[in-house]
């Protein structure tokens, strides 16, 4: 097996599939030739070509619409938004119309569509390029929401998310992208779309979270350790649908909870665990189900962004109120 | 039936009053300037080269954070500001922070946008602009706004934005331009076409010959002009200016420019898009040696004088560029009252 980063696992996982599937097409603001601004489209033209891997001119809407149009011509595209907070850009087209185009066609086309976006804080980045937005989407049904947190699940989660034959969001972390690396397999695998993953076993309390949350979630469990706290930690992967039943299953072992999220408070993922967790778990809870999110403002300016983002003493922090509720 | 695209773009030329070796060849478009301002534009042409050698510098030591380089713009973006006046608004893109710094915004503003730091995007008191839009296009629409607003309220000024070549792409730049012909706004569009969007050329953008003609849709005047130029990009200006405030309209304004250094200091690196000849070539037509070979022709300008000039940059900068150093620390914990005014 090989060591990847995140970001290598990524452009694995395309090549993979513009190998296997002639439809598949990459293109976006600067992907081509320059291999996209963080890389991850490196190698791709040279290898495939213009015709399967191109510049787009400078429009997400424009990117939206064409990746539509090259579905109902049989295409597979794999558009990339080149910061996610630029989706404000492309919204008609991604719940406006790729979500819905399986239902307003009876059936008859679908948008087999990934859209892959960097996103995610803690890099010093200007306005719009670090908010975590994938609550806006997940409200919308018709499309599935992946947010991989280590290499080996970003490649397989892509493969999978290229080959589903419904428009799949696929949101990549930018701290994640180079910050460290691990195994992957040379060979092609798939991960299942609709299982959250248990990244770390324990009995005393369930963390769940996805992205970059996954490793704050981690590195808290390893402290609560040291002190006799032993923290299961649930990664959602996939955000939207959620897997409530890989959920469930830790909380009737744990008793308590906490659901993490780098995005505002208002809303969001961890507001929709919360209230599945309550309808149908609530006789095994200990204590409320309790959230560790950015506060409900808007995205920091980036000289306080560390002080604004959630990190793992606060998910300490938390673990404490549910353990002494 | 009649095709019209090859005589409607042929029509586009581009605009020119200084050649690459600093001549006159348009007296006629020659703007009225006395030799106090000619020597104000080179000035400012020399303090934001200056400006953007050190503030890549700076960048580079880990003392600044997001910059967008500017060297090579200087014409197309001082020459625009400098035919424009205090009550003019300026919706400026990532790239534009000189001409706001010649607006009124203090230097270490400035610096403190780059750091990420709030009071970066607090517009003084009597400073007509908006921080620098992120989101490329965005201001083009608001420009619109800004325009029809005042036009109601019988302002004799005009809103002035900026985009890139790559910027015309978006629905918004046509929305923009669209939206202030239709009520004859008095807005000023510039798109600074410095030949590629970070990596993609502007061949691969449209299959526009030019991005003035982009007007023509909107039912508006659009000019091609060397941005390289500082005389021809002021008198362009002047000339918009002037006929919006007489209720004559919008209009879009081209620059040919080239930027010279990376897209911006965030990892780009130009070698993977553009060859050495092509920015050997552009450098050639420079707008600061062009400008310069003019005003020493005229006996208005020598090196003491430049020295001058470089020096009161450098010391501006050192000084201005340690203030957001301790303004960061002392205002840090104000983050709570920026986050409950947001509730407000
Ligand atoms: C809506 C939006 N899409 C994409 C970007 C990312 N981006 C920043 S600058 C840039 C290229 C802009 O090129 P151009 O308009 O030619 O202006 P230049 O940078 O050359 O001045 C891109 C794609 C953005 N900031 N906003």
């Amino acid at each position: 097996m090989a060591q990847m980063t995140m970001i290598q696992a990524i452009t694995d996982a395309m090549r993979t599939e513009l190998k296997n599937d002639e439809n598949v097409l990459v293109f976006g603001e600067d992907v081509g030739q320059n291999g996209g601004v963080f890389r991850a489209t490196e190698g791709l033209q040279d290898e495939f070509g213009e015709e399967r891997v191109f510049d787009t001119p400078l429009a997400e809407s424009g990117i939206g619409g064409l990746s539509i149009g090259l579905a109902l011509q049989g295409y597979r595209p794999v558009p990339e938004i080149q910061f996610f907070g630029f989706v404000y850009e492309v919204m008609d087209s991604i719940n406006g119309q790729m979500a819905r185009m399986r239902y307003r066609s009876g059936g008859t086309h679908t948008s087999p569509i990934t859209i892959r976006s960097p996103f995610g804080g803690g890099v010093h980045t200007p306005e719009l390029h670090a908010d975590s937005l994938e609550g806006l989407i997940a409200q919308q049904p018709g499309i599935k929401v992946v947010i991989p947190s280590t290499p080996y699940d970003a490649k397989g989660l892509l493969i999978s998310s290229i080959r589903d034959n419904d428009p799949v969001l696929f949101l990549e972390h930018m701290k994640l992208y180079r910050s460290f690396r691990g195994e992957v397999p040379e060979e092609e695998y798939t991960i299942d779309l609709s299982k959250a993953d248990v990244k770390r076993e324990g009995k005393d309390v369930t963390l769940i979270a996805y992205g970059a949350m996954v490793h704050a979630s981690l590195k808290a469990a390893e402290e609560m350790e040291k002190d006799g706290i032993n923290a299961e930690v649930i990664d959602l992967r996939t955000v939207s649908p959620i897997d409530i039943d890989t959920i469930v299953e830790s909380v009737k072992k744990t008793n308590r909870v906490v659901v993490v999220q780098e995005a505002q408070r208002q809303a969001g993922v961890a507001a929709n665990v919360v209230a599945e967790i309550q309808e149908r778990a609530i006789l095994h809870l200990e204590a409320p189900v309790l959230r560790v999110t950015a506060p409900d403002t808007v995205y920091s300016f980036s000289a306080a962004e560390e002080v604004w983002l959630p990190n793992h003493k606060d998910i300490i922090e938390k673990v404490n109120q549910v353990l002494n509720f | 039936m009649k095709h019209v695209l090859e005589s409607v773009e042929s029509q586009f030329e581009m605009f020119q009053i200084l050649n690459e070796n600093g001549e006159i060849i348009n007296k006629d478009d020659m703007p009225d300037l006395s030799d106090e301002d000619l020597k104000e534009l080179m000035r400012r042409m020399v303090y934001t080269r200056i400006l953007d050698q050190r503030s890549i510098a700076l960048n580079r030591q880990g003392r600044l954070g997001f910059y967008a380089p500017t060297a090579g713009q200087e014409a197309s973006q001082l020459g625009s500001q400098f035919a424009l006046e205090k009550e003019d608004f300026i919706l400026p893109g990532y790239r534009d922070v000189p001409q706001l710094i010649w607006h009124g915004l203090p230097l270490y503003q400035a610096f403190l946008f780059s750091r990420g730091h709030f009071h970066g995007n607090q517009m003084p008191e009597g400073v007509n602009a908006l921080s620098p839009q992120i989101i490329i296009g965005a201001q083009y629409v608001q420009t619109a706004g800004v325009a029809l607003g005042m036009k109601k309220r019988g302002k004799k000024s005009v809103a002035v934005t900026y985009t890139g070549d790559g910027g015309t792409s978006q629905g918004d730049f046509y929305e923009g331009i669209n939206f202030a012909g239709a009520y004859k706004a008095p807005a000023l569009f510039f798109v600074q076409n410095n030949y590629f969007a970070i990596s993609v050329p502007v061949e691969k953008q449209t299959n526009a010959k030019t991005l003035a003609q982009k007007a023509v849709a909107a039912g508006i005047e659009g000019v091609q002009v060397d941005g390289m130029d500082v005389l021809a990009v002021y008198a362009a200006t002047k000339h918009a200016r002037e006929r919006a405030i007489n209720g004559e309209g919008p209009m879009l304004i081209e620059t040919l420019t080239y930027r010279y250094g990376p897209h911006t200091m965030a990892g780009d690196d130009p070698t993977r898009y553009r060859t050495e000849d092509l920015d050997n070539e552009w450098e050639k037509k420079d707008p600061l040696v062009r400008f310069r070979t003019f005003l020493e022709s005229k006996d208005l300008w020598s090196e003491e004088e430049e020295n001058k000039v470089i020096e009161q940059a450098k010391d501006d900068i050192k000084k201005q560029s340690r203030k957001p150093m301790s303004i960061r620390n002392k205002r840090l914990p104000t983050l709570s009252e920026i986050c409950l005014k947001n509730f407000q």
